[in-house]
């Protein structure tokens, strides 16, 4: 998987200076406007890399600047000092009508807050992105069909989004993105507006749609949950800086600062820790029998919450594998326990 | 005539008053083919509106504006226009509320013709904004007879200068309405719209002007209103209508005269307001849900 989107030492500051870009090599200027008090510093060098066919969480409280650090990556918001780059070319620097390109053809956002056009049907509204763009009506109509179809709104084509529920509403936003079948989704905090049914239900659709099609999903939350359920990756941010980047299990055994394992004391173990990371060497260098057809065997990339009725049902330690089928180590009950608790 | 009066009005203005009118005096010496211009046009165009209002039968144009309500507004306020039209047959102002009619006509479609495209261009441009501003109130605040003055001055006394004083009374509302209607555009639409890849052009057109409609079609309903109370005092420079009617009745002592006068500007007043103020909003309800409502009436009664 190459890389897609990097964030390269991304700043942004807000205030009397919003307009202001600082070039490489200017750190004595970024200084001067960090001093001055009526600026607001939204983001403090960030680098990231996402890589293509993720989904990458940013989480954060809010305030934390993870909707600005969005929102450069379309070039919504131009970064102070810094560079966000797409395929290898810095998304500021593009001339308005690259961009307008790169946007109708690289990328699409979803919002948390629907940001459905009122006066058109939920069909118009799908097809917003590819009428924008200029494809003639009957082919943008036919995909934007194609788009509500798939996420399971294919009986309220005519519908205004004032006749529809907040869940059909963010459908038809996603829709509204996928319609441009677009590499990138960019999605900020799309489902934080939801109640957690309904929200739950549209994280399964987007892993189901990530199971069809991998796309790049860069998928801005505040809900650690969501991030651990959907993300590969996470970024954990607070006050603009990015505490630490990696996949949910990294950032709970591994926390490299204290304000990440505060964070993840929330979360459930069982749900992102994978047998591969507890198993361990079995007394006296027994090797099980991995040719045994009867006994169960665990793939070390499988969730504790998985493993635990297979391993309280063996009367053996449960020997784990991994991907290239080679043993790792075996779970018992005992080893299983102790990693529940919150490390 | 016209030196006389400017002989008078110097006489009694203080020192910027002597300069506004050595200003309009600059104007008549100088701007004179320009005004003509401006005379000749406004005249063809108030012509053409009078013309097609004059020319049905009376009981024809109450029929169409009539059904006009029945389609946009609702089935009580068809029948009630029906009546106050033949009110206004009846009273034998017809005529001159036609006339009016084609003075708000003329005026409101100059003025919307300026404001519309100015309201865009201010909700954008800070600067144009921070120049129409403050001209816009000094077209609403200053009294609308003052107006009237150099009017009669550039364009002589009649319809003209009624059209122009009226059109600068009424214009404020549509500018300041069409701009605060596309800055109330909700930032998440705007950044909606972005995000796919419009243009500017394309924002200002499928995300911000649909957004702003309604509050664009308020401004115009307030600059039609506006346009009809102010041509009615524009009948004191000559502007004809029904003005003059209610005019004539101050001037005889004529209160029955000044009565039915002012019941025909208020028909047509609630007509205008009714019938413009239904393009803000979709209609409720289709014709055919209406006729059966109509039908269901009828068989209750």
């Amino acid at each position: 998987m190459g890389e897609l989107i990097r964030i390269r030492e991304v700043w942004k500051i807000f205030g009397e200076s919003s307009h202001q870009t600082i070039q490489e090599g200017c750190a004595s200027k970024l200084e001067q406007l960090l001093l001055n008090t009526a600026n607001r510093v939204a983001v403090r060098d960030v680098s990231l890399t996402i890589k293509q066919g993720e989904i990458f969480v940013v989480m954060g409280l809010s305030g934390s600047g993870k909707s600005t650090l969005l929102r450069m990556i379309n070039g919504l918001i131009n970064p102070t000092a810094g560079s966000v780059e797409i395929e290898g070319q810095a998304v500021q620097a593009l001339p308005p009508s690259d961009l307008i390109a790169l946007r109708r053809q690289k990328m699409a956002m979803v919002f948390q807050s629907f940001a459905l056009f009122p006066q058109r049907t939920a069909l118009d509204n799908a097809a917003f992105g590819l009428e924008v763009a200029g494809m003639p009506k009957g082919q943008r109509q036919e995909r934007a069909r194609q788009a509500l179809e798939r996420v399971g709104l294919g009986n309220d084509l005519h519908r205004r989004p004032s006749q529809l529920s907040g869940g059909m509403q963010q459908r038809v936003g996603l829709a509204r993105a996928l319609a441009l079948d677009p590499p990138i989704l960019l999605m900020d905090e799309a489902f934080s507006a939801l109640d957690p049914l309904i929200r739950r239900d549209m994280q399964d659709l987007l892993l189901d749609l990530q199971n069809e099609q991998q796309r790049t999903v860069v998928f801005i939350s505040h809900d650690l949950d969501e991030a651990v359920r959907i993300g590969d990756r996470i970024a954990l941010m607070q006050d603009g800086r990015l505490l630490q980047c990696g996949s949910a299990e990294e950032l709970l055994c591994h926390p490299n600062d204290p304000a990440v394992r505060q964070f993840f004391q929330e979360v459930d173990p069982s749900a992102v820790i994978s047998v591969g990371a507890i198993a361990e060497q079995p007394a006296e260098g027994l090797v099980p029998d991995l040719q045994d057809q009867r006994k169960p065997i665990l793939h070390a990339n499988t969730l504790l919450q998985e493993a635990i009725p297979v391993v309280a049902a063996a009367t053996e330690p449960v020997p784990v594998i991994s991907e290239e089928q080679d043993f790792i180590g075996v779970v018992t009950a005992n080893t299983l326990l102790r990693s529940l608790r919150t490390p | 005539m016209t030196h006389s009066l400017l002989a008078v009005l110097i006489g009694q203005a203080g020192p910027i008053g002597g300069a506004a009118n050595h200003f309009v005096s600059w104007l008549l010496s100088y701007g004179q083919p320009l005004f003509d211009a401006i005379n000749l046009f406004i005249l063809a165009l108030a012509g053409i509106c009078e013309k097609v209002l004059i020319t049905p039968p009376p009981w024809l144009l109450a029929l169409i504006v009539a059904l006009l309500g029945f389609w946009r507004v609702n089935g009580g306020f068809a029948v009630l226009s029906l009546i106050g039209l033949n009110l206004v047959i009846f009273m034998n102002l017809w005529t001159p509320m036609i006339s009016t009619l084609a003075l708000v006509l003329a005026a409101s479609l100059l003025a919307l013709l300026i404001g519309l495209p100015l309201g865009i261009l201010a909700a954008r441009q800070r600067l144009i904004w921070q120049i129409t501003r403050p001209l816009l109130d000094l077209m609403q605040t200053m009294p609308a007879f003052v107006y009237l003055i150099p009017a009669v001055m550039l364009f002589s006394t009649g319809a003209v200068p009624s059209i122009i004083a009226t059109l600068i009374f009424s214009m404020p509302p549509v500018v300041r309405l069409t701009v605060l209607g596309i800055r109330q555009v909700p930032n998440d639409l705007m950044e909606a719209g972005r995000s796919f890849g419009c243009s500017e052009l394309q924002l200002l057109r499928k995300v911000q002007l649909p957004s702003a409609l309604p509050t664009v079609m308020t401004g115009v309903n307030q600059t039609i209103m506006l346009a009809l109370s102010m041509v009615v005092i524009a009948s004191m420079i000559g502007g004809g209508g029904l003005g003059d009617v209610v005019l004539r009745g101050i001037q005889q002592l004529n209160i029955g005269l000044g009565f039915e006068g002012g019941m025909a500007v208020v028909i047509l007043a609630v007509i205008l307001d009714r019938l413009t103020q239904s393009l803000s909003t979709p209609p409720s309800e289709t014709v055919p849900e209406r006729l059966q409502d109509m039908l269901n009436l009828w068989r209750l009664g």
